[in-house]
């Protein structure tokens, strides 16, 4: 009994063992990593994927009879397999590799373009990071479609009435971050999209922060379309998904022409391929894929709701502890949110606390996180963001709180 | 007479090398941000700002018999110091001279890795705006 017990417990310092990175200094202290929204940490799991890939079964796939094509289209077709029960899909063919999240919505975005016609209608929401403005700002371009914005309150928070006046039958998509890269805040993403489709409105749903510390389930949420970035969820860069109801993706155009594509090729006439390879073409990210793959075995190894419940634990101990800085304020304080803090000190600039602590070997982002409409809400330059993941700790937070506070010793 | 940039830049590193750590030398580096001659407002335009910075720089320039006088300022206390140090080197002096200088003193005074020119401080930015400004106050003396 008592083993059993000990394994229910979070073993936070096992886990680090199998990040080689936490073990390195930077400026002469012990790394202190808390810039995971932006990137997280590769476990050695995934780094041996790589290694095995190339070392082992590096070829292209798809097309040759030989065996280490067939086995590396076997590795990544397998991979393709571990992210549609991951997430859920009904289908393995609605999973479609994509570079990452930016990729998959400018596909997307490109998509629609067949679809909307002028006067149609696309919603988004302000919280945003600007990968998932700009491509529907170019959309909306090219078809004369507008965009109309639900706005967020001082919370850093979706303001619902606002979204249902702005819904209509006019509205075509409706795209939005499950959880906001800036603040953290955990969308109500099951409201939205029922709504949206009460009025035939597509929804998008950007993952990409979401992902790392919350299983998404895409048939219950019955969303039409979600994306992520492996490089977030301790994968490797320049691997991502889109995820896309079957329906939805059979109506969408092709993105990009070339090889794997394609069904047949004359000079008359292209036909392309079926799901997903219409939207592959190209010789694929094959290793970033299989890697990510394995970064998904991991984290399903120790259990979303295990890392949810320990970042949880995080988030609250160091807004605890942050909060006792005095003039610290902390923006998006959602009850829903993740295990991201985005705070100013007086007036402080977040640039100079960044740096500071990164004297200390503490990594924290600074700046508006590409979410400048977020910034211009709360009329400041920026701010430091501290995001957790699940093998960071509680004293490296008291590493930072206490750097934090010689930063605005030296900066007052 | 006043001292050319060489001796300037000498008298800035024989400064930072009385501080053993880098803390120190970051305070010092904010005391001199505090010094910085400052930029009129009404020259804090989009024009004057530098880009590739992450805090706002503003930098403005004007010719006072053949010599550039700089003023800046920043939002941001370090950037401010950054930017305090260099116009400490580089105004009141002859355009032609900012044109040939180099800023190889940054090193010496310990903020070597501010001078990478992918760091979103944009040291690099900076001293490219002010020899540019050099550069264009040459031309109308030719």
């Amino acid at each position: 009994m008592k083993i059993a017990a000990e394994k229910n417990i979070f073993d936070v310092e096992s886990i680090r063992k199998d990040f080689p990175i936490l073990s390195r200094k930077v400026n002469g202290y012990p790394l202190v990593y808390f810039d995971n929204a932006a990137t997280s940490q590769t476990p050695q799991q995934v780094i041996d994927a790589i290694s095995d890939y190339y070392t082992g079964y590096n070829a292209n796939i798809h097309r040759g009879v030989h065996t280490l094509s067939q086995e590396a289209t076997d590795a990544y077709e397998g991979a393709r397999q571990k992210v549609q029960q991951h997430f859920n899909a009904e289908k393995s063919h609605e999973i479609i590799f994509t570079s990452g999240t930016t990729h998959a919505i400018n596909l997307v975005a490109h998509g629609f373009g067949s679809l909307l016609s002028k006067g149609d209608e696309i919603l988004v929401s302000a919280l945003e990071h600007h990968s998932n403005i700009v491509p529907w700002q170019m959309l909306c371009e090219r078809t004369g479609a507008v965009m109309k914005v639900i706005p967020m309150n001082d919370n850093g928070m979706l303001q619902m009435d606002q979204f249902e006046e702005l819904l209509s039958e006019k509205t075509k998509l409706v795209f939005l971050n499950h959880v906001s890269n800036a603040l953290g805040t955990i969308n109500p993403v099951r409201e939205i999209i029922q709504k949206a489709h009460t009025k035939g409105a597509a929804v998008l749903l950007d993952g990409a922060q979401a992902a790392p510390h919350i299983k998404a389930d895409v048939q219950e949420l019955d969303v039409d379309f979600y994306v992520v970035s492996g490089h977030k969820m301790c994968g490797p860069t320049g691997v991502g998904i889109l995820y896309g109801k079957e329906e939805w993706l059979e109506k969408l155009p092709p993105y990009q022409g070339g090889g794997e594509m394609i069904a047949t090729v004359t000079f008359e006439k292209t036909t392309y391929a079926g799901l997903p390879h219409k939207f592959e073409a190209g010789t694929p990210n094959i290793c970033g894929g299989i890697a990510f793959g394995a970064a998904l075995d991991y984290l399903n190894n120790i259990g979303f709701e295990k890392i949810a419940a320990y970042e949880h634990e995080l988030l609250e101990y160091a807004t605890e502890k942050l909060l006792e800085i005095q003039d610290l304020r902390i923006y998006g304080i959602s009850k829903e949110k993740t295990a991201v803090i985005s705070f100013n000190i007086g007036e402080i600039h977040p640039y100079d606390i960044g740096t500071i602590v990164d004297k200390l070997g503490i990594a924290v982002r600074t700046g508006h996180h590409c979410a400048q409409p977020i910034m211009d809400y709360y009329k400041i330059p920026g701010t430091v963001r501290a995001s957790f993941a699940f093998y960071n700790t509680k004293e490296e937070i008291d590493t930072f709180v206490e750097a934090v506070k010689k930063a605005k010793t030296m900066l007052s | 007479m006043s001292n050319n940039i060489k001796e300037i830049q000498e008298e800035i590193v024989d400064e930072f090398a009385l501080f053993d750590d880098w803390m120190q030398r970051y305070e010092h580096m904010i005391e001199l941000g505090k010094s910085l001659p400052l930029i009129d407002e009404k020259y804090k335009t989009e024009d004057n700002l530098i880009m590739g910075c992450q805090s706002k720089v503003w930098v403005h320039a004007e010719m006072k018999n053949e010599k550039l006088i700089f003023t800046a300022d920043s939002d941001a206390i370090i950037t401010k110091g950054i930017i305090a140090v260099l116009i400490r080197s580089f105004s009141n002096q002859h355009p032609k001279d900012i044109i040939d200088a180099d800023t190889q003193f940054i090193d010496e005074i310990g903020l070597k890795e501010h001078l990478s020119p992918t760091r979103a401080n944009g040291l690099v930015s900076m001293i490219k705006q002010l020899k540019m400004y050099a550069v264009a106050y040459q031309t109308q003396l030719n």
